[in-house]
This record gives structure tokens, sequence and C-alpha cells, in this order.
């Protein structure tokens, strides 16, 4: 037992002197980790084959909708799950069939639970006690962490005296406090309350950037996984279907699951007019463009259908044609005008029929337009406007791994632009 | 992105809310009333009981009020034999309430916790223990006993209590334990604690108040515990099997008093559990 944890905890690489082949040693590394429950003779894939590598340092994210495998992947890196099949890597030692208690991470769990017969002192000396900590420099290191943390006072307190957002807190400080190389967290903000969650993300960021800890960071809040992670993977059904940057999975969105998963987007299915070298120009009325641009098209033919996104806030609302030759243009009919403080959303009806959007069932193109000093309503319900977009702005979107299997392998084979986790 | 919708609950409610009110105001009287016949109804033995304990009676039996006396409480350990019956009654008591807790205090976490190989058939045996007549459980335990040629007394006595206590426990102790969230002990697993550990330091901890609670179960069970004791008892005398012994020829004070003493001690541990939970609330 002391061997490997030993092994686990050996000081990491001084500041400065990186391993020569990568300057950034990955902390979590998973290959080709699945999961399969077994109950009553049938058989459910929890996980199903996924590639991730996380970076020391990293705040990392597992975004996906309930049941999408995220907290699953999750409880198998902290080794209360053991995967079906794959390795899992916790600087570069496998650790598939290591216990928990022999894992050097830390989770902060859904419901904290915090020890309830046990002070707030008490539940976050626990991990020092186990690991034989003297008690001066427990005492020291779990008053650092109280700081940490803002919690000072409340140190004889049991957790139930404690605000859902306080026992928040003492779960972060009872796992950072043992100084795991990675800290584990299953959707921590999911109970508390708006106001309070907003304050906990920026608590979260504020914290991990002053300990420097690899964060990995399990949500279903697309909201929350943007504004707080460095890189994140969207799941879906098991898999993981695009990882990166939220820049780049926000602006570039792969596949149809995470361009209707994060933020509002708008989705069009048209067949293929014609191929003008690596743009394909879609079928479209007459004044009307719609083409998209990218060598990730050169495996579409004339004659197939393509789906498309376009971000909301990157369609101008006009009430005259483009003038721009290059860029695209739909017409169509606003059918709601809806005022959102800082921007104003348009639902414009687009005089093609068969086209699929992401918000509520509708067949409307979403807009946001930004109400900045200057603007004004450009149109009113049931107006005829002209929509426009840079091409560039037209993302092609493949079938995501999930909805693939079976399908053409030689679909699409969309190289994605992270540096870092690579779906394989 | 979507524009937030607040809903407010429909003005209607408070007419609905008044009504309940007025309704309320109108039966207040009724449970309070029945409440505390409930209760005089429960304790009218008891009282019975106790007062008789301070009888000066000078007859055989201690049926009719004569007066207020002492006496009973000096003599207490006048008659050795019922002192004797006593003694056995609490030391047996003592050693199943600490075997069957311990054994029970397993079964419950084990059934509680984890649907094994076996489980529903260790379920539907303590049920059937519990349900099943004790007149029958002490009969086929004393057939048993006999079949074995093991000699009928104080260890036969401990047997069978321990058998007829276990479920008790190990039913308060599941219950504990299947509302107990798993994530308490992967904590602890997370933390660097192994398994032992973590069941000395978080489990039992948390299972502590199923665990009293079939503890007191047990102990109220066995020191009052006659049927299934008097088949298996052999010459070994218990205070209830000695009570019920000397009832047709009459029974003296003492037992009055020493059943009042057992009621008070066990009034203040069931205080005491309380207090001790309040405490931890």
């Amino acid at each position: 037992m002391d061997t490997v944890h030993a092994s686990l905890t050996t000081p990491r690489t001084p500041a400065g002197e990186h391993p020569p082949q990568d300057e950034r040693l990955p902390a979590i590394e998973l290959l080709g980790v699945e999961k399969l429950f077994h109950s009553h003779g049938s058989t459910t894939t929890a996980v199903g084959g996924v590639d991730l590598e996380i970076g020391e340092g990293e705040f990392f994210s597992l975004l996906g909708p309930s049941g999408c495998g995220k907290t699953t992947t999750l409880r198998m890196i902290g080794g209360f799950d053991q995967p079906t099949a794959g390795r899992i890597l916790l600087y570069g030692q496998d650790v598939v069939g290591v216990p928990p208690n022999r894992r050097d991470v830390n989770m902060v769990f859904q419901s904290y639970a915090l020890f309830p017969h046990l002070s707030v002192f008490e539940n976050i000396a626990y991990g020092l006690r186990r690991k034989g900590v003297p008690s001066a420099e427990r005492s020291r290191r779990v008053a650092q962490m109280l700081e940490l943390v803002q919690l000072e006072a409340k140190s004889d307190q049991r957790p139930r005296e404690l605000s859902g957002g306080q026992q928040q807190r003492v779960a972060l400080a009872r796992a950072l406090v043992n100084r795991p190389r990675a800290l584990l967290l299953d959707e921590p903000l999911a109970a508390l309350d708006l106001k309070l969650r907003q304050a906990m993300q920026l608590e979260l960021k504020r914290i991990q950037r002053e300990v420097g800890i690899t964060f990995v960071f399990v949500t279903h809040d697309q909201n929350e996984a943007l504004t707080l992670s460095d890189r994140l993977a969207v799941m879906n059904a098991g898999q993981v279907e695009q990882a990166g940057r939220p820049r780049e999975v926000y602006e570039h969105p792969q596949t149809r699951f995470v361009a209707g998963f994060i933020g509002t987007s708008n989705l069009l299915s048209r067949r293929v007019r014609a191929i003008d070298g690596t743009t394909a120009v879609l079928e479209a009325g007459p004044d009307e463009r719609l083409v998209v641009p990218g060598a990730d098209l050169a495996q579409a033919r004339v004659g197939d259908v393509l789906d498309l996104t376009v971000r909301p806030e990157k369609i101008s609302i006009l009430r005259v044609p483009a003038t721009d030759p290059s860029a695209c243009v739909l017409r169509g009919t606003v059918t709601e005008v809806v005022y959102l403080g800082t921007a104003t959303q348009y639902a414009v009806a687009v005089t093609a029929s068969g086209d699929r959007t992401g918000s509520a069932g509708s067949s409307d193109l979403i807009v946001f337009r930004q109400n900045a000093a200057d603007a004004t309503d450009v149109a009113a319900r049931g107006d005829d406007v002209w929509l426009s977009w840079r091409p560039e702005h037209s993302l092609a979107l493949r079938p995501g791994p999930s909805a693939a299997s079976g399908s053409d392998p030689a679909a699409s084979p969309v190289q994605g632009e992270s540096d870092g986790a690579q779906q394989r | 992105m979507t524009a937030q919708v607040s809903l407010r609950p429909a003005p209607t409610v408070s007419a609905a809310v008044a009504r309940r009110r007025r309704l309320h105001v109108r039966w207040h009287w009724l449970l309070p009333t029945w409440g505390w016949l409930v209760i005089l109804w429960l304790s009218l033995p008891i009282i019975v009981m106790i007062v008789f304990g301070f009888n000066a009676t000078t007859g055989k039996f201690n049926f009719t009020w004569q007066g207020f006396t002492l006496q009973w409480y000096r003599q207490l350990f006048a008659i050795p034999d019922l002192t004797n019956a006593l003694v056995n009654s609490v030391t047996i008591s003592v050693i199943v309430t600490v075997i069957a807790t311990t054994l029970g205090t397993f079964l419950g976490l084990a059934l509680g916790r984890y649907v094994f190989h076996g489980s529903g058939s260790v379920n539907l045996v303590m049920f059937a223990n519990i349900a099943a007549p004790e007149v029958v459980l002490g009969a086929a335990l004393l057939s048993l006993f006999l079949t074995l040629n093991v000699p009928r007394g104080y260890l036969t006595i401990v047997i069978a209590q321990v058998m007829f206590s276990i479920p008790y426990v190990a039913i308060t102790v599941s219950a504990r334990a299947r509302s107990l969230d798993p994530a308490y002990e992967e904590a602890s697993r997370d933390l660097g604690a192994g398994p032992y550990v973590t069941f000395w330091k978080v489990t039992l901890p948390l299972l502590f108040p199923g665990v009293l609670a079939g503890a007191l179960l047990t102990f109220a069970l066995s020191i009052d515990d006659y049927i299934i004791t008097s088949f298996n008892a052999g010459s070994t005398m218990t205070f209830p099997l000695w009570v019920f012994g000397v009832s047709r020829v009459g029974v003296p004070p003492q037992v009055n008093v020493m059943g009042t003493i057992i009621f008070v001690f066990g009034v203040l541990l069931a205080l005491l559990t309380a207090l001790a939970g309040r405490r931890r609330a």
C-alpha cells in the first residue's frame, strides 16, 4: 500500500524544468475507457470508448446531459467504478484496479458527503489523519484551508449548521487539504440557487488558480462549463462528441449534438447544389445565397444533404439586401421579437421548408442583435427581412460518434483544432 | 438566452388556507384529548405497579390499598430466590444485548446495503422469526436442545434469547443503512481510509442511532421474556419465571418495587437516547 502511494506522490517536476518531449505532462489520460452495467440480464453502456487527455493544472469540464456517462467517467477516474475495458493513467501510471484510498486524486461529491458526526475542522482533517500527518502540521494545514475558503469562524460547527454554499466550500477544503494531483468535482454547484452558484463559480475559478491543481469538473450546465473551463469535453450517450477550448467548441461545433447542446444554434439541412473548390453551394431561393466553406467538405458530393449551423449572434438582420456579394443571404419573415435586455432576439421564418433549428422545435432561425447605444428595433413581427452572415460562420456538421456507428465511414472525418484532448 | 418567467402562487390559495384554519380552531381540542386518553390507557398498568410497591399490605396478596410504606424498598433483597432470579435476568439481558446487537448490526448492514445471493431468504427468515408464535419457537428450541443433548440452563436461555432478538436489531439497523448515502463511505475511501477504518470512523457512527435502538429493544425484550425462556430454562430461575411461579400463592410487593426500578431504568435510558439524538441533530 505504501509503495504505491509513495510513487504517486513523488514530487512534481520542478517549475521551469519540463520533460523534453511534451511541454505539459498529461495529468490524466483515458485510453479507450468503457463501462458496461449489467442488471437483470440486460447490459447498458454507460461509457463507450472514451479517450481523453487532461493536462496538469487544467480546469477541465465534462459537459453533457444527464445519463451521458460524464459522472461514470469521473467515478472511474476516482476509483469508485472500474472500467470494463480501457486504461486510466494518472501521470503515466495505470490505476485501473487501484482502490480510491490509494489514488492521489480527491473528489467533491454532488451531495458533498460531509461527515455529519464530525465538526468542520475534523471533516477537513480527516484525510490528513488517515495519512498520519502530525497534529501540529495538521492544524496548520486545516487552518490554511479554512482561510482559503473563508470559513475560519465555522471550524467547530457541524456541517448541518452551515448553509449550502458553506457546506460546498468545506467539501472543497476537505478534498484540497490533501494536495491531490487532481481534484474531481461531481456537479458540485447543482444544489445551489442561481445567485450563489454564480458566486461559487468565481470562487472555484479563484481557488483553482491559487492552488494550481488539475480540476476535472462534471456539469450539465453549458454556461458553467464555458465560464470555468480551460478546456471541456462534450459528452453524449457515453461518448465524447467534441473536446477543446470553450471558444473552439462554441464557435466551431463539429457535430449536430454539440451545436444543439451548447448555446442556441440554428440548424439547417440543405442539398448541395455545386462544389466550388473547397466551398459547397447549397440550395437556396432566388436572391439567396447559402455557402459552406471548409476543407472538411472534401467528401461531400453534389446532391448530398448537408447539415450546417450558424450561431444567432453571427447573423445580421437587415431591411435591405446585403451589400457584400460573398455573404450568405436568406430571406424571411419575422415571427417573434423578444427583448432580452442586453440583446433582442428575433425569430425569422425562412422561405425554404425542411430546415430544422435548435430552439424549441420551431423551424425559425434565431437571430440575436446586441442592444448597443445606437441600436433601434430593425424589424417588427410580420416584417420581411434579409438575413446575412459571413460564409465562414456557416459550419458544416457531421453526425456525432454515437450516431455514426453503421453509417458511411467516409462521411466526413473532421480534423479537430484542439491542441490537447483529441478524439481518437 | 431565453426569457425567465417567474411563477407566483395563485391568489385563491389563501381562501383555502383560511377555511382550513377555521376548521382547525373548531376541532383543536379533539387531538390533544385523544392523545391524553391513549397515554392514560397505556400507563395505567404501570401506575398500578408503582403505587402497589408502596402498599402497606399484610396478607399474601397485594391487591387492595392498605396505606403507604417504604418497607418494601428497605427489604428489597429479603427474598433470596427473587434476588437470585433478578440477578440472572439482568446478567442474561446484558449478555444477550451485547451478542445480539453485534451480530444484528452486521446482518442489518449487509441487508440494508447489499443485494447478495440469499439476501431475500435471510429477510424472510427474520420476519418469520418475528411473526412465529413464541410458544412454537420455545417448544421447537426445547426439542432441538433435547435432541442435541444440551443441558438446559443459563446458556440455553442466552442462546434462545439471542436467536429471537437478532431480527429486531437487524431490521432497525438495515432501515438506517438503507437511508445512508453511500457517498459518505466513498468520501472516506477517497480521503485515504481503507475499508476497516471507514467502518469504524464513518459507517458505525452514522449507523449508531439504529444500533442503539436495536440494543434497547433487545434489552427490553430479553429482560421480561417469559414464554421462550420457560421452555429452555431448566432449573435456572429468571425474574419473570419466578414472578409467574409465585403468582398463584401471592406476589410479594418486592416484585412491584423491582418492576418499578427496571421501569425507571428503562425510562432513563430512553431519555438519554433522546437527549443524545437531540444533541446530534
